[in-house]
């Protein structure tokens, strides 16, 4: 290993190098283009090996990734917010076709207004997609990650597209001290893909094809069980990642002082490191709180998170994210998660970080505050605007 | 070479592949119920002349010793082949 000074973004295209994919097409869109450029480099300068396609648009980056994945081959693509949603269609189709690409996003508004900066309604309004979401919350986890992605993804009992999602510019743009591994080390826990998902003259087979109603539930079937397949395959890569690398992660979520905790905050991403510390400061004072960072929306942490906060008084979910006319999409993924496992708990939603608004110490402190009156109510934080009858 | 249909149909959750994907080269289900006329040769003035196999859109249209013959199984019925033909040797016919 070697320490290196890297950008979110450049930290992933390192990981991405020492997972040696084959095919990477994508096309560049900010906060998400030094992950491209990056890559672009390796390829140039001879240290990846892989066919690097200068794709006209986000529709054709994904469909050409489908396209080399189709014929076996390892393949990225990363994206961000309009290109995203831009190749939406193509979403389904790689989730359907069970095709294991990898796709870095970099969480960012959607227009309009216009706005070029950090909230999480691009990957979040994908959630129904078909792939699994990770969301990272420094560097070195996007490192680690971009690898661990290709071996979940590509586990023949999962066969899922990966979204591995960085959040714009706070995570994409800024440096940290990041530990890249060896490509020696990046071999050994990192094995082919190898499918019989693909097109090949030995065994040819038909791909891609229609299913009648008679038989497109099987499939769709099927697909659900490889996503939900996921979550063993994650405890598993993370298990042997940690045995070749020497760090640790902790499957779908990831929990901070939780285990006596009166109010637990949920929220995912970078956004967490800020959560730690008032959780820390708020911990001297003698506040019984905690958090629970969502590492993986999908597979969504439902078990995980009942356990989590079985004993807690009140729970609140901040996240960059608002379904119009209703309420959060990871808060009502969270409440789901408590009703169904019989936990009448008061759980808050407080809506934050909109196109790249700032989320201050002082406004989580309020958060924590206000969960001590264990009430369930959806806030715009920082503004008001109370919704759904409270 | 007429297309060959696949015995097999899948019915059940264990018929159903994993990914989209299942062994090439066979069809798996008749397609031409919306078929409203259909083409009928006259063997008699069938030349052979192949120029209906080579317009057929759908490839429906075989070769049969020194004559053609039409799968309708999956002849959707567009006529074309009745069209090019300059023995006129093909009619269109009402299905009943």
């Amino acid at each position: 290993m070697a320490k290196q000074f890297l950008s979110g973004n450049e930290a992933f295209a390192y990981g991405v190098r020492l997972a040696r994919p084959q095919v990477i097409s994508a096309y560049p869109i900010t906060p998400q283009t030094i992950v491209v450029e990056k890559l672009s480099e390796f390829v140039e300068d001879g240290s990846l090996n892989a066919e690097f396609i200068h794709v006209e648009s986000e529709h054709s980056a994904l469909s050409c990734a489908m396209g080399a994945s189709s014929v076996g081959a390892r393949a990225f693509t990363a994206t961000s917010s309009q290109g995203l949603l831009y190749m939406a269609e193509c979403l389904p189709y790689a989730a359907g076709g069970r095709f294991p690409i990898v796709m870095m996003n970099a969480n960012r508004s959607t227009a309009l207004p216009w706005n070029i900066y950090g909230d999480q309604r691009d990957s979040i309004s994908q959630l129904d997609s078909g792939w699994i979401q990770a969301y990272a919350c420094n560097a070195q986890e996007a490192l680690d990650l971009a690898l661990m992605s290709f071996y979940i993804a590509e586990h023949k009992d999962v066969s899922t597209p990966f979204m591995a999602n960085l959040d714009g510019f706070v995570l994409t743009h800024t440096y940290e001290v990041v530990d890249v591994p060896t490509a020696e080390q990046a071999d050994a826990f990192l094995p082919k893909y190898q499918t019989e998902n693909k097109m090949d003259l030995q065994k040819p087979r038909n791909l891609a094809f229609s299913a009648g109603p008679d038989t497109n539930t099987y499939f769709k079937y099927r697909e659900h069980l490889g996503i939900l397949n996921a979550s063993k395959i994650i405890d598993e890569a993370e298990e042997r990642f940690a045995k070749i690398f020497g760090r640790r992660y902790t499957g779908l979520t990831e929990s901070y002082r939780t285990e006596d905790a009166d109010y637990i905050l949920f929220t995912l991403g970078s956004l967490s490191g800020l959560v730690r510390e008032v959780v820390d400061e708020l911990r001297k004072e003698g506040s019984r709180v905690g958090l629970l960072r969502l590492r993986y929306l999908r597979p969504f942490p439902n078990e995980e998170i009942a356990a989590t906060v079985k004993n807690a008084k009140a729970v609140a979910v901040l996240e960059k994210d608002i379904s119009f006319g209703n309420e959060g999409t990871v808060y009502t993924n969270v409440n789901s998660a408590l009703q169904k496992a019989k936990l009448r708990i008061p759980s808050s939603d407080y809506i934050g970080g909109l196109g790249g608004r700032n989320i201050s110490k002082e406004e989580i402190k309020i958060i924590f505050d206000e969960l001590e009156q264990q009430q369930s109510t959806v806030k715009f934080l920082g503004i008001g605007g109370e919704t759904n009858g409270n | 070479m007429k297309p060959y249909l696949r015995d097999f149909v899948p019915t059940s959750y264990d018929d159903i592949p994993e990914a989209t994907a299942y062994e090439a080269g066979y069809l798996v289900t008749k397609n031409a119920g919306w078929r409203n006329v259909r083409p009928v040769i006259d063997a008699q003035k069938c030349v052979g002349c192949l120029n209906c196999y080579l317009y057929c859109p759908d490839g429906v249209i075989f070769r049969e010793g020194s004559k053609v013959g039409i799968d309708y199984d999956f002849c959707k019925g567009c006529g074309i082949c009745s069209k090019i033909c300059k023995l006129q040797a093909i009619k269109m016919e009402a299905e009943k």
